[in-house]
């Protein structure tokens, strides 16, 4: 990107930016977390995390939101994420077999039930989220001239 | 039936792009469009009529609910539409920053 | 339905503008609108799940379009033969669709499925699952295999355009440059 690309856009996207981010990241933690009441899950609440990081990026430039979130967190949260969901898989060896329902079911409609469906959710947001921040970052940082290799 | 015609035409129309088109970016739209048609056919075979979407409320009354089967497989496809997606345009930048141009004639040298 | 129906028309007719139109900006715009009405299209079949993923996916996949199409014009040149494969291309799209109409009179009419799994996972999802979000309890405890391999999917995805973006090349002899 040109270097006044780098440094963001102008005052006003940068504070309606500074307003928003932390309500869209909040709202992507809550459909990913009652994905199991009501219509969302861990998907969509993924997407909805990448995206207020990746509005962070576009409004301030690459620098600031590299520094909120560096390079090797996102790595982690996404190795963290898939590891998670395995060993939620595993667990159900303990009750008897690959990805049994151990953990106890509850009532209905409360946040605390459904055995290891919202467990799995965190883990898949967790994955979603890291993997497809992780895309837009390499994409963005491509130059975009054309090089020559000779 | 009509629907399922008009959804096999939006099909047909993401067909003809992939097919005719010379540029690259063409392609990768006409791509898009035929996976949606296809994510809406899923759902509408689904379908039932006067149906609810298959949530559980406090109140819940009828237990009419659509089917729950293929909501579940569309949503996986579309989040792996979204990464081959992105891998195709990060494959076509890379084409641009090598040859200059997007158009598919004229990148037929195996170079590098 | 009329809803349903103006809806599937304007997407196509969206579509057909996306594919036509000579400005790539404009075209990336156009599926945009398309995968708008789609979400709408969800929502009235009752899948609010769907359409809550399709829409914030969309939006995706038009922030990463825009990024490659920024700066870049079309070249608008057309070879010879144009007519011959442009015939060619019709004929077999016509033909495809005629066989598809004859096997679309095997499906069930719209608004009766067969539902034999379906009803099963309808009537012991709550009972066996606890979840009240039977989508949910499908992609997550029923068949929670698929979710795997769709993670493992969106992982090779991942790798793949980290490997394809990378640029590894020599300088000079014996250096080697890398940049991420």
């Amino acid at each position: 990107m040109s270097k006044e690309r780098e440094q963001g856009m102008s005052v006003i996207v940068k504070t309606i930016t500074r307003l928003t981010v932390g309500l869209i990241l909040l709202y992507g933690i809550y459909i990913v977390l009652h994905g199991h009441v009501s219509p969302g899950g861990g998907f969509a609440g993924g997407v909805i995390i990448a995206l207020s990081f990746v509005h962070l990026m576009l409004a301030y430039g690459k620098d600031v939101a590299l520094r909120k979130l560096p390079k090797s967190a996102i790595s982690f949260f996404e190795g963290m994420g898939a590891l998670l969901f395995l060993g939620l898989a595993l667990l159900g060896f303990t009750g008897g077999y690959f990805f049994l329902n151990v953990l106890g079911k509850g009532e209905p409609f409360r946040l605390f039930s459904a055995g290891i469906i919202p467990l799995a959710n965190i883990a898949i947001s967790l994955k979603v989220g890291a993997g497809l921040f992780a895309i837009f970052v390499a994409l963005v940082l491509l130059k975009p001239d054309a090089e020559e290799k000779r | 039936m009509i629907l399922y015609i008009l959804c096999l035409v939006l099909f047909c129309v993401g067909l003809y792009c992939i097919l005719r088109k010379r540029n690259i970016i063409k392609i990768i739209v006409g791509i898009i469009i035929a996976e949606y048609a296809v994510n809406l056919f899923f759902v509408l075979v689904g379908y039932r009529m006067e149906g609810r979407s298959p949530i559980y409320a406090s109140d819940a009354d009828i237990l009419n609910m659509v089917d729950a089967l293929p909501q579940a497989v569309v949503l996986t496809s579309i989040v792996i539409g979204l990464a081959t997606t992105a891998l195709l345009v990060a494959l076509a930048m890379r084409i641009y920053g090598k040859y200059g141009t997007f158009d598919i004639t004229k990148i037929r040298e195996l170079r590098g | 339905m009329l809803e349903l129906y103006i809806l599937l028309v304007f997407m196509i007719v969206g579509a057909i503008i996306a594919i036509e139109v000579k400005d790539l900006l404009s075209s990336v715009v156009a599926v945009g609108a398309v995968g708008l009405a789609l979400s709408m299209a969800f929502l009235i079949l009752k899948a609010p799940d769907v359409a809550i993923t399709q829409l914030v996916v969309e939006l995706l996949a038009l922030i990463i379009l825009i990024r490659a199409t920024l700066k870049r014009d079309l070249p608008f040149s057309t070879s010879g033969r144009w007519f011959f494969n442009t015939f060619v291309t019709v004929a077999f799209i016509a033909v495809f669709l005629m066989a598809a109409v004859r096997c679309f009179g095997d499906l069930p009419a719209f608004g009766h499925p067969i539902m034999r799994v379906g009803s099963t996972y309808l009537q012991e999802g709550l009972r066996r699952t606890g979840a009240t979000n039977i989508v949910a309890a499908v992609i997550l405890d029923f068949r929670a295999f698929d979710t795997l391999g769709e993670a493992t999917v969106l992982f090779t995805a991942v790798i793949g355009v980290l490997a394809v973006v990378r640029r590894t090349g020599r300088k000079s002899e014996g250096q080697v440059i890398e940049e991420d």
